[in-house]
C-alpha cells in the first residue's frame, strides 16, 4: 500500500508546532466549565497577551481551550502541564494573579490550588491530587489535555496512526482478531464482546454495510460519552473508521442526543478537519479505503439508546425497538448489515490497535478487560468523570477518588447503571466493579453512572424518581411496560405520600416481574430494577413510610413540615425575604409564621435563619 | 393551536431542500422548523407530510409527538429547562422547579407563563452532573442552583425584559 500521507512526519510536524507554543495554559471548555464561566477566563488570559519572554523560562504562553477534564465540580480548571500544576475554581478575576505571580514570576498561587477534603491541605502537584492519581486514563487520556477543535493537537498525540496501521497491514480479519483477543466488551451497558459483534457484521461483507456510533447517552447521571465527543472527537472518528475497515463498511452515522450541543459542534468541526486532511472521506490517505461519517441528532427519547430504536430514529421514524433477531449485524440500518457500538467502546479501539491486545487485556480483571469510565455524582466530595481499571472496588472509587461523602454525612448507597441499574449498599463497598460481579449483586454496570447517596437520600423516593423516568420514556409498544410502569409509579407515589399499604409492596414486586418478563427491549426488561433492588436492601424504609408515616431521610415532603419556633424567632424578616413563594408572614420584631399551604419545603428559610429558629418536623 | 401562526412555506421549502426531501431527515427537518417558530405549527407538519415522498401528515405527527424535544404549542421567549437527571434530583432539583413554578405562576401541566414570556420543562440530564442541580435557559447552563438563586436569575431576566421595552 502506498500512502499519500506520511503519518509519522505529520505527527512530528504537529509536535513541533506545539513546542512553539511555549508555556501551554490549558483552560477547560467542557460543558461544565463553560457554565462556570471558562470562556471569560480564556478571554482574560488572551487579553493579557502571549509574550512573557522577558521574565520566565518560556518565551511565550498559549491559551488552549480543552475538552472536559472530568473534575467538573472544581471548575473552572486551569492547568499548566509543563509545571504540573492545576488551579481549581478559577474565576475571571483570578486570571491576572495567576499570570503575574505564577506565569511571570514562577510563584504558584496557593489559594487557587486544590484542597484535599481529608487533610485540608493545598495540593501543589497534579500527581498528588487523589482524584487523578488513582485513575488510569486511557480512553479519556487526551480529554482535557488537547484542544479538541484542532486536528494538529490530535495528530501530535498519535491521532490516526492506528488507522494508518490497519490500512497499511490490509488485514481486516486480523483487526477483528485483535479486538477479540483484547477482551473489549461493549461499554454502553450490555457488555457484549465487541470483537464478536464485529465478526458477525463482517460475515455479511460484500454489499452496503454501515457503522453506527451510539452517542445517545440517555442515562441520567452519566456523561462519559459527552466528554469523549467534546474532548477528543478525533479518537472516536478514528475508532469508527477502523471499525468500518474491519467490517467492510464505507458509511457511518454518529447518533448524538440533542441535549449535547457542544458535542455536536465539536464533532462537526472534527469531521470537517479530518476530511480536509484526507483522514476520512474518499480514498483515505491515498488508499482504496473510503469512509464517510454523518451526524444525526436525537430529539429527546431515552429508548433511542436501544440499538434497534436508535436505527429507526436515524431513519427518521419514531424510535421504537423491534424484536431481535434479525440482529443489526444481519439486517440493521436501512435493512443493511450494521455494526453498532457505543462511544466509549469505539474510543478504546485506536489504543488497542496501537498498543496491542495484550496491553489492553493486561488491565482489568478476568472477565472484564481494560478500563471503564464512571460518572461519579451525587453526595460525594469530588464529583466528576473518572476512568479506572475494571475490577476496582467501589470503596476506592467513592472514598479515595471521590474523597468521601460531602459534609461528613454517612454513606448510604450508590445507584449504578441509572434507571436500569440497581443500588449497591455498604456491604458492597468491596465488590469488584466489573460486568459479572455487578450482575451477581443485582445491579449492572450500565453506561457507568454512579450516583452516590447519603443518609439524607430517601430510597423510596429514588425508586419513584426512576419509575417516573421510565414511565415517561416507555415507547408504549409493549403493554406490560407501558401500563406496568404507570401502575408501579402510582403505587410508589402512594407510598411516598404516606398512603401506601403493606399489600402494595407485594403488588409492586408482582408487577415488577411482569414488566421484566413481558417487555421486548432493555428499557422494559430493566425498568423495575431500581424498585426491586431498593425493596431488597431498604425494605425498612418502605415500611417506615407505610406503617409509621415517616420518611427516615426527611425527604418526602408530604411527611415534612417546616416550622418556625416562636420562642427563638426574633422577627428579623430574613426568612420572609428569602422565601421564593411568599409563604412566610409576620411583622418586624414579631415571631413569623409559615403558611403550610403555600410552603414548597425548599428550606431556603431554614438555611438562612440567623437564630436557628426554623426546623423540619 | 393551528392557524394562530402564519406559516411561511418558502422557509419550510428551504428546509426540505436542505435535506434533499429525504424522509430519513424528518427529525432534522422538524428541528429546523421548531428553530424558526419555537414550536411545530400544524400547517407546517401537514405541509412536510404532503411534500416529502414516503411521508404522510399522520407519520409526521407521530414522530413529532414521540420525541420530547418537539412542542406542539409555542414555547416562551425564555425556555427554562430544569434538569431532573439523577444527580440533579438527588441534590435538590425539585425545590428549584417548584420555585420557578411559583414565581412565574406556571401551574403543573402548563408549558408557559401567562404572558407567554417563559416556558418551563424538566429535562432528564443535561450531562452537567458535576454542577448539579443545573438549569438551562435558552441554551445557557446555570450551575448549582437553589430556589433563591433561580429566583435571582429570573428577576435579572425580567429586569432586562423591562429595560428593553
Amino acid at each position: 500500500m502506498t500512502f499519500s500521507i506520511d503519518i509519522e512526519a505529520e505527527q512530528k510536524k504537529a509536535q513541533e508546532e506545539i513546542k512553539k507554543q511555549g508555556l501551554r495554559v490549558l483552560v477547560c471548555a467542557g460543558t461544565g466549565c463553560v457554565a462556570n464561566g471558562s470562556l471569560k477566563v480564556i478571554d482574560k488570559f488572551r487579553d493579557l497577551g502571549a509574550n512573557v519572554s522577558a521574565m520566565t523560562d518560556y518565551d511565550k504562553m498559549t491559551v488552549v481551550p480543552t475538552g472536559c477534564h472530568g473534575f467538573c465540580e472544581q471548575g473552572v480548571l486551569v492547568s499548566l502541564p509543563d509545571e504540573h500544576v492545576t488551579y481549581v475554581k478559577v474565576k475571571e478575576e483570578d486570571v491576572e494573579e495567576i499570570f503575574e505571580s505564577h506565569i511571570k514570576n514562577g510563584k504558584p498561587v496557593e489559594r487557587l490550588l486544590y484542597v484535599d477534603p481529608k487533610t485540608g491541605e493545598h495540593i501543589h502537584r497534579d500527581e498528588d491530587i487523589n482524584f487523578y492519581a488513582k485513575q488510569t486514563r486511557t480512553a479519556l487520556k487526551n480529554c482535557g489535555n488537547i484542544n479538541a477543535e484542532s486536528i494538529d493537537e490530535a495528530l501530535a498525540v498519535g491521532g490516526y496512526q492506528a488507522l494508518h496501521k490497519v490500512i497499511q497491514e490490509n488485514n481486516p480479519e486480523g483487526v477483528i482478531d485483535t479486538i477479540v483477543k483484547s477482551g473489549l466488551r461493549g461499554r454502553g451497558g450490555g457488555g457484549f464482546p465487541t470483537g464478536m459483534k464485529w465478526k458477525f457484521t463482517a460475515a455479511n461483507k460484500g454489499g452496503k454495510s454501515y457503522v453506527v456510533c451510539n452517542g445517545d447517552e440517555g442515562d441520567p447521571g452519566a456523561f462519559m460519552d459527552r466528554s469523549v465527543m467534546e474532548g477528543d472527537p478525533h479518537k472516536l472518528l478514528e475508532g469508527m473508521a477502523i471499525a468500518g475497515f474491519a467490517v467492510g463498511a464505507d458509511e457511518a452515522y454518529i447518533y448524538v442526543r440533542a441535549e449535547y450541543p457542544l458535542a455536536i459542534k465539536r464533532l462537526k468541526i472534527a469531521i470537517k478537519q479530518a476530511e480536509e486532511r484526507n483522514y476520512l472521506g474518499k480514498n483515505i490517505m491515498g488508499s482504496d479505503f473510503s469512509f464517510t461519517i454523518h451526524i444525526k441528532e436525537g430529539a429527546g427519547a431515552f429508548v433511542c439508546g436501544e440499538e434497534t430504536a436508535l436505527m429507526a430514529s436515524i431513519e427518521g421514524e419514531r424510535g421504537m425497538p423491534r424484536p431481535k433477531p434479525p440482529f443489526p449485524a444481519n439486517k440493521g440500518l436501512f435493512g443493511r448489515p450494521t455494526l453498532i457500538n457505543n462511544v466509549e467502546t469505539l474510543a478504546n479501539v485506536p489504543l488497542i490497535i496501537s498498543k496491542g491486545a495484550d496491553w489492553f487485556a493486561s488491565m482489568g480483571c478476568e472477565s472484564s478487560k481494560g478500563t471503564k469510565t464512571f460518572a461519579l455524582t451525587g453526595e460525594v466530595n469530588n464529583t466528576g468523570l473518572i476512568e479506572v481499571p475494571m475490577g476496582t472496588t467501589l470503596r476506592e472509587i467513592v472514598f479515595d477518588i471521590g474523597g468521601g461523602i460531602r459534609g461528613g454525612k454517612k454513606f448510604k448507597a450508590v445507584q449504578i447503571g441509572g434507571p436500569s441499574g440497581g443500588c449497591l449498599t455498604e456491604e458492597h463497598l468491596d465488590i469488584s466493579m466489573d460486568y459479572d460481579s455487578l450482575i451477581k449483586a443485582g445491579a449492572m454496570i450500565g453506561s457507568g453512572g454512579l450516583v452516590v447517596m447519603a443518609e439524607n437520600t430517601c430510597m423510596v423516593e429514588v425508586a419513584r424518581f426512576f419509575m417516573n423516568f421510565t414511565k415517561n420514556e416507555s415507547c408504549g409498544k409493549c403493554v406490560p411496560c407501558r401500563e406496568g410502569t404507570k401502575n408501579m409509579l402510582k403505587i410508589l407515589e402512594r407510598i411516598v405520600k404516606g398512603k401506601g399499604t403493606m399489600e402494595d409492596l407485594d403488588l409492586l414486586e408482582d408487577l415488577a416481574y411482569t414488566v421484566k418478563d413481558g417487555s421486548l427491549c432493555g428499557l422494559g426488561k430493566t425498568a423495575p430494577n431500581p424498585v426491586l433492588s431498593t425493596l431488597k436492601y431498604f425494605r425498612d424504609e418502605y415500611i417506615a413510610h407505610i406503617k409509621d408515616h415517616k420518611c427516615p431521610a426527611g425527604v418526602c415532603s408530604a411527611m415534612k413540615r417546616i416550622v418556625i419556633n416562636p420562642e427563638k424567632c426574633r422577627g428579623c424578616t430574613k426568612c420572609a425575604r428569602v422565601c421564593p413563594v411568599g409563604a412566610i408572614e409576620g411583622t418586624v420584631k414579631q415571631p413569623h409564621k409559615i403558611d403550610q399551604n403555600k410552603c414548597i419545603k425548599c428550606e431556603s428559610c431554614l438555611k438562612n435563619c440567623p437564630f436557628k429558629a426554623i426546623s423540619k418536623e | 393551536m393551528s392557524g394562530s401562526t402564519t406559516i411561511d412555506f418558502r422557509a419550510v421549502d428551504n428546509i426540505l431542500e436542505k435535506y434533499n426531501y429525504d424522509k430519513s431527515y424528518l427529525i432534522a427537518m422538524l428541528q429546523d422548523v421548531q428553530g424558526i417558530y419555537k414550536y411545530l405549527p400544524e400547517d407546517a407538519m401537514t405541509y412536510i407530510g404532503e411534500k416529502v415522498d414516503g411521508l404522510s401528515p399522520s407519520t409526521v405527527y407521530g414522530v413529532a409527538t414521540f420525541y420530547a424535544q418537539f412542542s406542539l404549542e409555542p414555547k416562551g421567549k425564555y425556555e427554562i429547562k430544569v434538569c431532573d437527571g439523577t444527580a440533579c434530583h438527588v441534590r435538590g432539583s425539585m425545590p428549584v422547579l417548584n420555585a420557578v413554578r411559583n414565581k412565574l405562576e406556571i401551574k403543573q401541566g402548563k408549558l408557559t407563563s401567562r404572558d407567554g414570556l417563559f416556558s418551563l420543562e424538566t429535562v432528564s440530564c443535561l450531562g452537567a452532573c458535576g454542577l448539579a442541580p443545573v438549569v438551562m435557559i435558552n441554551g445557557k447552563v446555570y450551575p448549582q442552583m437553589t430556589p433563591d438563586a433561580i429566583s435571582i436569575v429570573i428577576d435579572t431576566l425580567l429586569k432586562e425584559e423591562r429595560g428593553e421595552e
